[in-house]
């Protein structure tokens, strides 16, 4: 996490690791692929579509009817990358390009590796460099060439001849998230060792972490409240099952805790008791961790442990007095 | 069809990055702005609340459902959300109120684009066999598209930069726009490619915002006793994802929607049309068939701010502003979403 100012920025990589299933008729062009064919699909107007579609997209019927077509064709449009991103399939500039190929009637998407922008031109003639190892993916075409250059490299047999029925398909997208202004005060103020929330001008209710607004009434909230470090169990549940990069072991307790006088509850751990003895209504306060580990995270609190004070009827939580109110 | 009426309307600038504003603190001012302009005092007021955004901008999961704090729904209030732009929020809005089920609503969008790469963020709403794994993005398609129409002699280079320039001329009127200026044609040509063949000037700029609109029923405005102007028609088409049988140089989708919504009944004096690139102005002016009497754009449009996921409801709002003011009489108003104008909505907007 990065401060300047009042922005607090934080880099972090989204994951989504997703498997997807084919259906039999993607299923069939990526099991091609793999064995280095191309294979388009006859539309309901005798057309061959190019990569397949399981649907006319005119008539809506559904296709099943595959049909051969080359691995070499014409350039139909393109563009060209100069400055390839991150996530491109080529790391030198490159184009994009809709490739007619020989027996089909609509172009496809993808790549060719020109070299330079001045080779290239629409009309132009271009084959399939094929990865030195096919897996049933569209990378399975390492971008195209124009057709008179050499293609050297050894192609290795499709490991494998069965059908593909799905397919890894991982996204990892990258953001630098900022924290909002209401967060960032919020943040900064833990990173001196102090909870404090924001109260709404009309209802009164106070915010931890605060939001910038009172969902309840739709208003901003600017007003500062500093809270202390004790608390009240609202909810809490046992976690058995071990959380992939989770240092803490199970059985540990995760409860709602409400501040007192805050009035709505925020997670965070419990410890330094029996998880059979915690019960809602439970007094609890915040263990904060030795001042030089302190950072702009709720984590500066280890933990919340009990004290010794009687519990807060059930009806009385999220309602403790508070001088200001 | 009922006659729906649009009351307020309200947008932030385009920022390119709105760093320390979380989506609450991006859509409340503009709410604040609406509920003013109509006279209300929160989303309690209005029968229906719909918003637009995309969680995958800003790479925060329910993002949207952050976004409500902003309503003030305690006691709950019909709410509802689309992950598209907030012109498809109207519409679910627009037939509500045809239904009867609502006499009034609330819409708005907001997008945070700035935390992510947002054209490969983007290559991830295409096929996610074909497309998605080879992370081709928004702007190679656009740019493939422009060559088609350059390639058949449909359009020139300097065609595009005139599109451009015209957007950064018109966009020094409105406060709030990004990017504004008075470089003309044969000053933005003497830029190099950007991806070839487009220029950088020539894709929309990425921007952080959001607007916000109410509408309602005519006889609602009547008895809020406040201007407006009036939804005449709303269309939307959508064309296949299977891109290599789509005819680029044309938006079927647009013309189809601009046929069911009468563009033509009448003389258009306006038309705002999200055209992120600048040939698909073209592209656009010609499937609406507009003729050189309506102004294009005088917003600057979205080559001058992009606020993705409230672009296109700002279109409608720009033309009913327009109306609202007294300026015009009759206009239109486009929106937009996925590769090469894939998915187009067509509005006609008139006075009363
Ligand atoms: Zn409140």
């Amino acid at each position: 996490m990065s401060s300047s100012a009042e922005i607090l920025s934080q880099a972090f990589t989204l994951g989504y690791t997703y498997t997807r299933s084919t259906g039999p008729i993607v299923g069939q062009f990526l099991t091609s692929l793999r064995a280095r064919k191309m294979v388009g699909i006859k539309a309901s107007d005798g057309k061959v579509l190019m990569p397949p579609v399981e649907f006319d997209p005119v008539s809506a019927a559904a296709l099943s009817e595959f049909v051969d077509v080359a691995d070499c064709g014409v350039v139909k449009t393109w563009c060209w990358v100069k400055q390839p991103r991150k996530a491109h399939p080529s790391d030198k500039p490159f184009a994009w390009a809709m490739i007619l190929l020989d027996g089909a009637d609509t172009p496809m998407l993808h790549w060719i590796d020109a070299g330079d922008e001045a080779a290239m031109s629409t009309g132009m003639r271009v084959k399939v460099r094929w990865a030195e190892e096919t897996k049933g993916l569209m990378s399975d075409i390492n971008g195209f060439v124009p057709e008179a250059a050499a293609l050297l490299g050894e192609l290795k047999p499709a490991a494998s001849d069965e059908q593909i029925t799905g397919m890894e398909a991982p996204i990892y997208l990258t953001y630098n998230f900022t924290a909002g202004k209401a967060t960032a005060r919020y943040l900064q103020s833990m990173k001196k060792g102090k909870l404090v929330g924001q109260r709404c001008p009309n209802c009164r209710n106070v915010y931890i972490p605060p939001r910038g607004s009172c969902a309840a009434c739709g208003v901003p909230t600017e007003e500062e409240v500093t809270l202390g470090n004790k608390a009240t169990v609202e909810s809490f549940t046992i976690v058995y099952i071990p959380i992939p990069g989770n240092p803490i072991k199970p059985p540990y307790v995760i409860a709602n805790l409400v501040l007192d006088g805050a009035n709505l509850s925020f997670l965070h751990l419990l410890s330094e008791c029996k998880n059979e003895d915690v019960r809602i209504g439970m007094r609890v306060e915040a263990l904060w961790k030795p001042e030089e580990e302190w950072g702009y995270a709720m984590e500066n609190i280890q933990y919340f442990k009990p004290i010794d004070e009687p519990d807060v009827p059930v009806d009385q939580i999220g309602k403790l007095i508070d001088e200001g109110r | 069809m009922r006659d729906v009426a649009i009351v307020a309307f309200a947008q932030s600038n385009c920022q390119r990055d709105a760093g320390a504003q979380n989506e609450v603190e991006l859509i409340m001012p503009v709410l604040t702005e609406v509920f003013k302009q109509t006279g209300i005092k929160s989303a309690q007021d209005v029968d229906f609340t719909c918003s637009g955004s995309c969680d995958y901008q800003q790479g925060a999961a329910f993002a949207f459902v952050a976004g409500v704090d902003a309503l003030g729904a305690v006691p709950p209030i019909k709410e509802s959300h689309v992950e598209m732009d907030a012109a498809w929020a109207l519409y679910e809005a627009w037939l509500k109120i045809q239904m009867g089920h609502a006499e009034s609503a609330l819409l708005y969008g907001f997008g945070k684009s700035s935390p992510g790469e947002l054209p490969i963020v983007l290559s991830q709403q295409l096929d996610p066999y074909y497309l998605a794994p080879l992370w081709v993005d928004t702007i190679a398609f656009a740019a493939m598209q422009a060559r088609t129409m350059l390639d058949s002699g449909e359009i020139t280079e300097a065609d595009m930069a005139e599109v451009v320039a015209r957007s950064r001329n018109n966009a020094l009127a409105n406060p709030h726009a990004q990017l504004k200026g008075d470089q003309t044609a044969a000053d933005l040509l003497k830029e190099a490619t950007y991806v070839s063949p487009l220029r950088l000037h020539d894709c929309c700029p990425i921007s952080d915002g959001a607007c916000a609109m109410i509408i309602c029923t005519i006889e609602k405005a009547e008895e809020w006793g406040k201007p407006y102007a009036i939804i005449k028609g709303i269309d939307h088409r959508i064309e296949t994802h299977h891109i290599g049988s789509r005819d680029l140089s044309r938006s079927v989708s647009t013309e189809i929607a601009g046929e069911a919504v009468g563009v033509k009944n009448g003389k258009v004096d306006v038309a705002e049309l999200y055209a992120p690139f600048s040939h698909q102005e073209i592209i656009l002016k010609k499937a609406l068939g507009l003729g050189d009497d309506t102004v294009i754009n005088p917003s600057g449009g979205v080559l001058a701010g992009n606020v993705m996921m409230a672009s296109g409801l700002s279109r409608i709002g720009e033309v009913a502003m327009r109306i609202i003011r007294g300026e015009i009489t009759r206009g239109v108003a486009h929106a937009t979403s996925g590769p090469c104008l894939q998915q187009n909505l067509v509005t006609v907007l008139e006075a009363k």
